[in-house]
């Protein structure tokens, strides 16, 4: 079990069984998003015309919120077993921890959106005027980049004084040109405009640089717990 | 520090003076734009100096990951406070030449947008630095200035892709320069480099004093209660 | 016109501003150290 994919692996299932029997954290973030939505559609209330080209903008917010939340916990259960201080002294590659725990974000906040978003089809009446079939790809992309730094920056965050804002403050900036690449690629796709092929190779090549970077760095974060 | 400080200053101050007068009465006035232009002669070098401190730290970065020398990572604090304020006069100058000039604060401009960003990834870095217990900050810091600089490229090419989907107006005029004006530009650009170079200098000595007596002080705190400890048993014996 | 003004003073503003700080921190670092010195001798 100590080779990098099979530690990854009963980590992850690990995790995912916890979360399963216990469902506190995704049963608040999936009420928080469904809050999120109800609100955005309250806020923002334009014709169907013109909610085509401001979804893209407003749904990856919401999507960005809801991560956040699932986001903050990533670490938390570990914290407070002090499993991390036992992973420092094993001779377990850190990565395996790392990847185990984006893998699970991402599934989390994977789920969120497939909850989201038939709500925001249905409140904003959308439907794609471009091909429709690159959305998932989008989508998939876009939260990878969002929970591959904010599981790593989650980690940093984990000794300073204000955990919680610490990781959207650290997240945001970074972020920032998957953002404007998955809110750019989306309103391409529903509005027909554009071609979303540029903002999708970029977010492919975000997810490579910060996945490497990521999987190279994280074994320092650890030592510096 | 007292001594050195003067002599590096003044002949800083003189430069500045002297480019300044550049910049307000010998320069050409711009055809199109008036004398508002002169902004320019502020506004450039100011980011392509925060762009060569941000540089640096990123560098000091990486030495610090790599060999973890204290002066590396002062240096990377020192360059990432100092390119902020470089950034923060990028930021308020960008504006205040633009409403005159295309009537509007703000445009996406790929300079401007590019710092507004440089700026806001350097900020949480400080805030970072600020909020993190002191024994891993400098470890932090570092592996945050390698994410940040493996973001730039990236959101060079997203601001300048958005910008060929969006047309927006370019501050600071493309095309070629009048030579005269180049000239302007580059005597501002050595002296607010004089500047900054001081500036860090400075910056850097507090750092090294501020360590030193934190030290001192832990030193003495850990020293003191075996003084006392003699102290009694001195008076029991 | 003013604009270029208040371009120019705003550089100013933010760089004396910063020098500002730094001197401030500079001027409480000493008057620590010489409390420090202080406590020191009072020990002996």
């Amino acid at each position: 079990m100590s080779t990098v994919a099979g530690l990854t692996r009963a980590t992850l299932s690990k995790d995912l069984r916890l979360e399963w029997r216990s469902k506190d954290a995704i049963n608040s973030m999936l009420f928080f998003s469904l809050l999120v939505v109800v609100i955005f559609s309250f806020s923002f209330d334009p014709t169907a015309e013109e909610s085509r080209h401001i979804a893209g903008g407003l749904v990856w917010v919401a999507f960005l919120f809801a991560a956040v939340v699932a986001l903050n916990q990533t670490w938390a259960r570990e914290l407070r077993n002090q499993v991390l201080d036992a992973y420092r002294v094993s001779p377990a590659p850190p990565n395996a921890l790392f990847l185990a725990k984006v893998i699970g974000n991402f599934i989390f906040v994977t789920v969120l959106q497939a909850l989201m978003t038939p709500l925001f089809i249905m409140f904003y009446n959308l439907r794609a005027l471009g091909p429709a079939y690159q959305l998932p790809i989008v989508a998939a992309l876009g939260t990878w980049a969002l929970v591959v730094n904010g599981t790593f920056f989650a980690a940093m965050s984990i000794r300073t004084r204000s955990r919680e804002i610490m990781l959207p403050l650290l997240l945001f900036p970074i972020s920032i040109p998957a953002l404007l690449a998955m809110v750019e690629a989306t309103s391409s796709i529903l509005t027909g405009d554009f071609s979303a092929k540029f903002w999708i190779v970029l977010l492919a090549a975000y997810d490579v640089v910060f996945t490497i970077a990521s999987l190279f760095l994280f074994g320092f974060v650890l030592q510096a717990e | 520090m007292k001594r050195v400080f003067p002599i590096l200053a003044v002949p800083t101050a003189a430069l500045l003076g002297y480019a300044l007068y550049e910049a307000l009465v010998a320069a050409p006035t711009e055809q199109t734009m008036g004398n508002v232009q002169r902004i320019f002669y502020y506004h450039v070098p100011s980011a392509w100096t925060a762009f060569i401190l941000f540089f640096v730290n990123f560098f000091a970065s990486i030495a610090y990951l790599i060999w973890r020398n204290t002066k590396a990572d002062i240096v990377a604090l020192v360059t990432a406070e100092v390119g902020v304020v470089f950034c923060s006069v990028v930021l308020v100058t960008g504006p205040i030449w633009a409403r005159p000039v295309w009537g509007i604060w703000w445009t996406w401009d790929l300079r401007l947008t590019l710092t507004l960003v440089l700026w806001l990834i350097y900020v949480s870095y400080l805030v970072l630095r600020k909020f993190s217990s002191s024994g891993q900050t400098p470890l932090l810091a570092a592996v945050l200035a390698v994410f940040g600089a493996l973001d730039v490229p990236l959101v060079y090419f997203s601001i300048w892709f958005f910008r060929t989907q969006h047309p927006q107006p370019v501050i600071g005029g493309g095309g070629s320069i009048d030579p005269r004006m180049l000239h302007v530009l580059l005597i501002n650009w050595l002296a607010f480099s004089c500047f900054a170079a001081l500036v860090c200098w400075s910056r850097y000595r507090l750092e090294i004093l501020r360590r030193e007596f934190d030290e001192t002080m832990a030193l003495e705190a850990l020293l003191e209660p075996r003084t006392s400890h003699t102290n009694s048993s001195r008076s029991a014996g | 016109m003013s604009y270029l003004y208040a371009a120019y003073i705003a550089t100013w503003v933010i760089h004396f501003g910063y020098l500002g700080s730094l001197l401030r921190r500079y001027r409480r670092l000493k008057n620590e150290i010489e409390d420090f010195k202080v406590r020191i001798e009072e020990k002996r």
